[in-house]
C-alpha cells in the first residue's frame, strides 16, 4: 500500500499491461516532442526570437520619425502610418495606448518593432488572436505578414493598470490595388 | 523514550503522535480558512468577469482578483502540503515529530506572512495581480509578507526530511520510504528548488520596492518568476498524486501495482519539470527560439511521461484491489461497484479524470510554441490551470480532509449525504467554469481583464457573440462550484467542532 513500507525487492519487471501503456505514452509524447522543433523548422507561424535592447526614449524617437514621415491620416487622435514595407514598423505601448495606427498592405511583408514605454503589456491582435508580450527596455521584432485585408483590433492583455481595459488600439489591412489608387 | 503520546488511528491502524496531530491540525484549519477567503473572491472576480452580471467596481476587481491568487493558490494549497508533508513524515511512518518548535515557527512565518498579504492587497497598495510583474510595484510590505509566507513553507519542507531522516533511525521505515512518503519527497524537493527560485526573485523586488536596487529587468524577472510560480504547481502536482496513491490505499486499500514504475514517474517530474516552467515565456523576446524549444519541449514531456504513468498506475491499484475484494465478474464490475458514495474515493477519481483531460492536456497545447501565439494570456490560460490547480489539486485535498477528519481530528463527518455530494458538485461547477474560460479564450477574450466590451477606449470592438454562452457558462459554473466549496467549509470545519468524536 502507499501507506506502508514495500517488500524489500520492489524493482521488478513491467508486466505486459504496464509495458504497452508506457510505449503508448512514450511514442505519444516523442511525437509531441519532435512537433514543436519541426514545425519550427518547416511551418509559416512562429513566434520570433529577434530581440534588441532599447531605452523607452529611443524608441520614441523611432516612432516620431515614422509617423513624420508616412502618415497619412488621423483617428479619434490617433495618427494613421502606412509605412513602407521596407522600411521597419514601430509600435508602441504605453499606459493605456497602442499608438499609432498602422495601415499594412496584404501580402507584403513587414517587420515590425514591439516596445512598451513604461510597463509590461501583451499584445494581442483580435479577431485572429495572435499574442505576443511587449516588455519595457527590449524591443521585439515580429515578422509579419497580412493575408488577410481589413480592420483588426490590438487589445491589452497583460494586466497594466486601471486603465488596463481601454487599451484598444487598431491595425488596417489594405488590399495593395486599392491602396496604390487611393 | 515516553510512549504515553501517540494513539493508533482506528481508521487506518496508523500511529498518530500528538505533537504531529496538534501541528497537521492547524495547517489544515489555516488552510481551510484561507480556501474559504480564497473563494468568496472567486465569486465576486467571477461575479464581475461575467458580463451580464459586472458586480465590482474597477479598482476592487483588481484589487480581489490579486487576494484571490494569493488566498486560494498559494495560501490553501501550501498549507494543506504542510499538512500533508507532515502527516507524510510522521503518522505514515507511526514516528514522533521531532523540532516540533521548528515546525510551529514555520506556521507562524506563513500565518504572518499570508496576513501581511491580505492586509497590504485589501488595503489598495499592491494592485499587481498574482505575478506582480516589475516594473509593476507594490507596497515594500507585499514583497515582505510573500517572502516570509515562503521562507515559512521552505522551513516546512526541509522539517520533511528532517522527520525522515529520524523517522529511519527510530524503525519507522527499513530501506524505502512507502510511496506516498517518497511522493511528497518529490514534492518536498521540487519545493526547496521553487522556494529558492522564489528568494530569487523576491529579495531583489523588495528591496527594489524600497528603493536599494534601481532597476529589475522585466524579462529577467519573467524568467525567475516563473521558476517559483510554475515549479510550484509542480509541488501541487506531486503532493496531488501522493494523495490519489494515500486515497487509494486508504479507501479501497489499493497497492501499487509495480513499485518501480510509479517511483520513477515520481523521479521525472524532479528531474524535468523546473526547466519546462520556460513555456510562460514562449512569445517573450529576449530568449533565443532553441533554448526555448529545448526547455519546453524536451523537458516538459519528460514531466508530462510521468504523468500519463501515474495515469495508468493509480486506476490500476484500485481495479486491482476492488478485484481482489470480490468484485470480479466482466470487465467493469469492479468499477460499478467502486465507493463512489465515499467523498475521499470520489474526489480522487474526479480529480483524475479533470486533471489530465482539462488540465494536463490543455497544459500540453498551450505549452506549445505555435499553440501559444494563439492562446498566451488569454482566458484559455486561466480556463487552463482551473482544471489543473482547481480541478486536480484542491478537489484532491478536499478528498484528502475527509479523511483526515476522522484520523487527525478523531471527528466523524456531519452531514454525510451532502458531503457525499459535494465532490460532483464541485467538480461540475469548476469543469464548467474552465470549458467556459477555455472557449472563451479562443475567441481572443483577455485573461485578468475588467471589462470585454472595452468601455471608454479610443476604439470600440466586440468580441464574437458566440463568447456570451461562453463567458455565462464560466459564471454559471463559479457559482455551483461556489456551492460546493461552501459545502466543503461547513462541512470541514462543521465535522470539526460538532462531529461525533472517534474513539
Amino acid at each position: 500500500m502507499a501507506i506502508r513500507e514495500p517488500e524489500r525487492i520492489w524493482w521488478k519487471p513491467f508486466s505486459k499491461d504496464e509495458r504497452m501503456w508506457v510505449t503508448v505514452a512514450v511514442v505519444w509524447m516523442l511525437v509531441s516532442f519532435l512537433f514543436m522543433p519541426i514545425y519550427h523548422l518547416y511551418g509559416a507561424q512562429n513566434p520570433p526570437s529577434e530581440t534588441y535592447k532599447v531605452e523607452p526614449e529611443a524608441f520614441d524617437k523611432l516612432v516620431t520619425k515614422m509617423i513624420d514621415k508616412y502618415k497619412v491620416g488621423e483617428e479619434n487622435g490617433f495618427p494613421i502610418v502606412h509605412p513602407d514595407p521596407n522600411e521597419p514598423v514601430f509600435i508602441r505601448a504605453q499606459m493605456w495606448q497602442w499608438y499609432p495606427i498602422i495601415e499594412f498592405e496584404k501580402g507584403k511583408t513587414y517587420r515590425v518593432h514591439l516596445s512598451s514605454m513604461d510597463i509590461q503589456h501583451g499584445f494581442s491582435v483580435q479577431p485572429i488572436n495572435l499574442n505576443f508580450m511587449a516588455l519595457p527596455g527590449y524591443d521585439y521584432v515580429l515578422k509579419l505578414t497580412p493575408t488577410t485585408s481589413g480592420e483588426f483590433h490590438i487589445v491589452c492583455n497583460e494586466y497594466c493598470g486601471v486603465g488596463h481595459h481601454t487599451m484598444v488600439g487598431k491595425i488596417y489591412v489594405k488590399d495593395a490595388a486599392k491602396t496604390a489608387a487611393n | 523514550m515516553a510512549n504515553q503520546d501517540f494513539r493508533i488511528c482506528s481508521e487506518s491502524g496508523l500511529k498518530v503522535y500528538k505533537n504531529a496531530e496538534t501541528l497537521i491540525k492547524w495547517n489544515v484549519i489555516a488552510a481551510l480558512a484561507t480556501l474559504a477567503v480564497g473563494g468568496l473572491m472567486a465569486l465576486l472576480v467571477a461575479l464581475t468577469r461575467w458580463p451580464s452580471v459586472h458586480l465590482l467596481g474597477l479598482t476592487e476587481y483588481y484589487r480581489f482578483l490579486t487576494a484571490h491568487g494569493v488566498d486560494a493558490l498559494l495560501a490553501w494549497i501550501l498549507f494543506f502540503e504542510m499538512a500533508l508533508v507532515y502527516f507524510a513524515s510522521t503518522v505514515v511512518l507511526g514516528t514522533r515529530f521531532r523540532g516540533v518548535v521548528v515546525g510551529w515557527i514555520s506556521f507562524a512565518l506563513m500565518l504572518i506572512g499570508g496576513a501581511l498579504i491580505n492586509v497590504i492587497i485589501i488595503m489598495g497598495r499592491a494592485d499587481v495581480m498574482f505575478t506582480s510583474y516589475a516594473p509593476l510595484k507594490a507596497d515594500p510590505l507585499y514583497y515582505l509578507g510573500v517572502i516570509l509566507f515562503a521562507v515559512g513553507a521552505l522551513i516546512g519542507f526541509i522539517m520533511f526530511f528532517v522527520n525522515v531522516v529520524y523517522a529511519k533511525r527510530d524503525g519507522g521505515f527499513k530501506r524505502s520510504l512507502p510511496l506516498g512518503s517518497f511522493g511528497l519527497a518529490a514534492a518536498s524537493i521540487i519545493g526547496v528548488l521553487t522556494l529558492a527560485h522564489g528568494a530569487g526573485i523576491f529579495i531583489p523586488a523588495f528591496l527594489w520596492s524600497l528603493d536599494f536596487i534601481g532597476y529589475i529587468d522585466p524579462s529577467a524577472y519573467r524568467l525567475v518568476f516563473w521558476g517559483l510560480g510554475h515549479s510550484s504547481q509542480q509541488i501541487n502536482v506531486c503532493a496531488m498524486v501522493a494523495v490519489w496513491y494515500m486515497t487509494s490505499a486508504f479507501v479501497v486499500g489499493g497497492k501499487p501495482v509495480n513499485e518501480k514504475l510509479s517511483r520513477t514517474a515520481f523521479v521525472l517530474y524532479i528531474l524535468f519539470i523546473n526547466l519546462a516552467s520556460e513555456h510562460h515565456l514562449l512569445v517573450d523576446p529576449v530568449l533565443s527560439t532553441w533554448h526555448k524549444i529545448v526547455n519546453t519541449s524536451y523537458m516538459m514531456h519528460l514531466a508530462v511521461l510521468a504523468s500519463m504513468i501515474h495515469a495508468f498506475a493509480i486506476p490500476a491499484s484500485i481495479e486491482v484491489a476492488l478485484r481482489k475484494q470480490g468484485f470480479r465478474s466482466g470487465l467493469f464490475e469492479w468499477f460499478k461497484k467502486a465507493p463512489w458514495g465515499n467523498p475521499a474515493f470520489a474526489a480522487v477519481a474526479l480529480s483524475i479524470l479533470l486533471f489530465g483531460f482539462l488540465g494536463g492536456i490543455t497544459g500540453v497545447i498551450f505549452g506549445t510554441e505555435q499553440f501559444n501565439i494563439i492562446r498566451h494570456n488569454t482566458f484559455a490560460i486561466t480556463g487552463h490551470f482551473h482544471g489543473t490547480v482547481v480541478a486536480g489539486t484542491t478537489i484532491a485535498f478536499m478528498g484528502f480532509t475527509y479523511l483526515l477528519i476522522p484520523c487527525i481530528f478523531k471527528r466523524q463527518l456531519i452531514w454525510k449525504g451532502f458531503a457525499q455530494i459535494q465532490p460532483y458538485l464541485y467538480a461540475v461547477g469548476v469543469a464548467m467554469l474552465s470549458i467556459g474560460m477555455m472557449s472563451a479564450g479562443a475567441f481572443g477574450v483577455p485573461r485578468r481583464h475588467y471589462d470585454i466590451t472595452f468601455s471608454g477606449a479610443p476604439f470600440s470592438f466586440t468580441f464574437d457573440p458566440a463568447i456570451d454562452m461562453f463567458m455565462s457558462m464560466m459564471g454559471v459554473g463559479a457559482l455551483l462550484a461556489v456551492a460546493g466549496g461552501v459545502l466543503f467549509i461547513l462541512i470541514g470545519f462543521g465535522s470539526m467542532i460538532w462531529g461525533k468524536e472517534v474513539k
